[in-house]
């Protein structure tokens, strides 16, 4: 590490906001040397709470990230929010109005809120992301939210970043038959029935507690975050949920708010506490820390290797010319792949009987 | 690893300050410098100076464009930059205003810090080639 990032991460670990916001950009820019700033992080984080918040569009993810970001303040605990908005797929530029939203704790330093956009490459968002939470986290902060963008259906990243999963539905959202469909809904920890002074919200609570109560008589693994797996299925008792499968004990709470005026705010901030305490007592925050280095480790080596095969596409002329002859019919994308990955498969051979010799 | 790839992108924060409803001109610049390729951040209306140097800092942006149509730049400038400074953003952020802006008041705002004043009759190109051209190497 050169000494200006040495003197910038000092900075960070003081506690200068400066220096933290120039951190998150060289992580974002992917600036010479980020890598190795960022391993440095390492060491000083893990103190943190990572929160998720997802949802569709304006189902009122800002504005409750705003209340929660008070609620937590006034609890004397510093906040940390990164917001992701979209960016434009023809331009590369975006416009980040989340910050907009979070008007009630403006003014106050103590609550870090950065907007990313979601510049889209291979695994950029989330590795940008994972990264920027672990600046976060080295600078002390307490409590630190990811507004992911609008999600659909299956937008579900977050849970390879967040500990726990917020997932906002706003009354209206459909019929029952949406609360079966895999995706967005599986990755709740909590459910946020944000608007509920709007007409139908009731409806909309009444299906997610009968999803929910599907998933936990079935056995079948539909409720929860994905934590149903074949060891829930050992033991029929554990189907029940009152079984000695720790794994299945947390029922995914459903919190109605208003987020414009802080109703609820509270309960909510109560369901995420608890949510805490259960991953800590039943060991599965450890195990969900595991999967997200797991996870983590991958997207690096898949980028490293994304890389380096592109310098090889460009070492054989570009993808152009190999797209061109495709197109006349010359050859097919299979047989290019396989024309290109062979020196590379060669050399991991060599590398593999080298080791043996020398053993 | 040598073949990282570096994504830069010119972040702004288009900032709204004072008692001054005058959004639109905001909102045409947001929405050019995002088809110019920048990630631009939205202030809102009505910001105090402090709240725009926060924002400035924590989004480490590039570039801030002060939009100001009330005639208070004289007082609401100088509190903004004096605020960059504190937080030693002043000297690598490319600070510009737009808005009603008499001729008279201009050198003073440059002498503040302010590198360039875009008044009324501007061209969207003009602003966009001046920002790509001066935003601060990092």
């Amino acid at each position: 590490m050169n000494a200006d990032d040495d003197a910038l991460l000092e900075a960070l670990l003081a506690g200068e906001h400066r220096a933290l916001a120039r951190v998150i950009s060289k992580i974002e820019n992917r600036s010479p040397g980020y890598r190795e700033l960022v391993s440095a992080l390492y060491a000083h984080t893990g103190d943190a709470d990572v929160i998720g918040i997802t949802g569709s569009p304006g189902a009122g993810k800002s504005t409750l990230v705003d209340k929660l970001a008070e609620t937590y303040r006034d609890r004397g605990e510093t906040v940390g929010v990164i917001a992701i908005d979209p960016s434009s797929p023809f331009s590369g530029g975006a416009v980040l109005g989340d910050r907009i939203r979070m008007a009630a704790t403006v003014g106050d330093m103590d609550v870090f809120v950065r907007s990313m956009s979601a510049r889209g490459t291979l695994g950029g968002l989330s590795t940008a992301t994972a990264d920027a939470v672990k600046a976060m986290d080295a600078f002390g902060k307490d409590k630190i939210i990811i507004e992911t963008v609008g999600a659909g259906q299956n937008e579900i990243d977050i849970v390879r970043t967040a500990d726990t999963v917020a997932v906002l539905v706003p009354p209206g959202s459909g019929d029952d038959i949406q609360t079966l469909k895999a995706g967005i809904l599986e990755i709740a920890d909590v459910f946020v029935v944000n608007k509920a002074d709007r007409p139908g919200s009731d409806r909309t609570v009444q299906e997610l507690q009968e999803m929910i109560h599907l998933g936990d008589g079935g056995g079948l693994g539909a409720g929860g975050a994905g934590h149903h797996g074949a060891d829930a299925m050992d033991d029929t008792d554990a189907n029940w949920g009152e079984g000695p499968d720790e794994e299945a004990s947390w029922t995914t709470p459903i919190v109605e708010t208003v987020a414009t005026n802080g109703d609820g705010v509270e309960t909510f901030i109560d369901e995420l506490a608890n949510h805490q305490t259960y991953l800590v007592d039943s060991g599965t925050r450890a195990k969900k820390v595991r999967q997200r280095y797991a996870e983590e480790i991958r997207t690096l080596l898949r980028e490293d290797v994304h890389d380096m095969l592109e310098d090889e596409l460009a070492a054989a002329g570009g993808i152009n010319d190999l797209a061109e002859a495709v197109r006349k019919g010359e050859t097919d994308p299979y047989t290019i792949a396989d024309e290109l990955l062979t020196p590379v498969d060669d050399c991991l051979d060599e590398l593999e009987t080298g080791v043996k010799n020398t053993q | 690893m040598s073949s990282e790839q570096e994504q830069e992108s010119i972040r702004c924060l288009v900032a709204k300050v004072g008692l001054d409803g005058h959004d639109r001109g905001a909102h045409v610049i947001a929405r050019a410098f995002r088809d110019a390729g920048f990630e631009v951040i939205y202030s809102g209306l009505h910001k105090a100076p402090d709240e725009i140097v926060q924002a400035a800092v924590q989004e480490d942006v590039d570039v801030l464009g002060i939009s100001i149509l009330s005639g208070a730049h004289d007082t609401l400038v100088p509190k903004i930059m004096n605020g960059l400074e504190e937080y030693g953003a002043k000297d690598d952020t490319l600070v510009l205003a737009g808005g009603v802006i008499p001729d008279e008041d201009r050198d003073e705002l440059k002498a503040q810090g302010v590198s360039a004043v875009f008044g009324p009759g501007t061209s969207i190109e003009e602003t966009i080639e001046f920002v790509r051209e001066n935003a601060p190497e990092r």
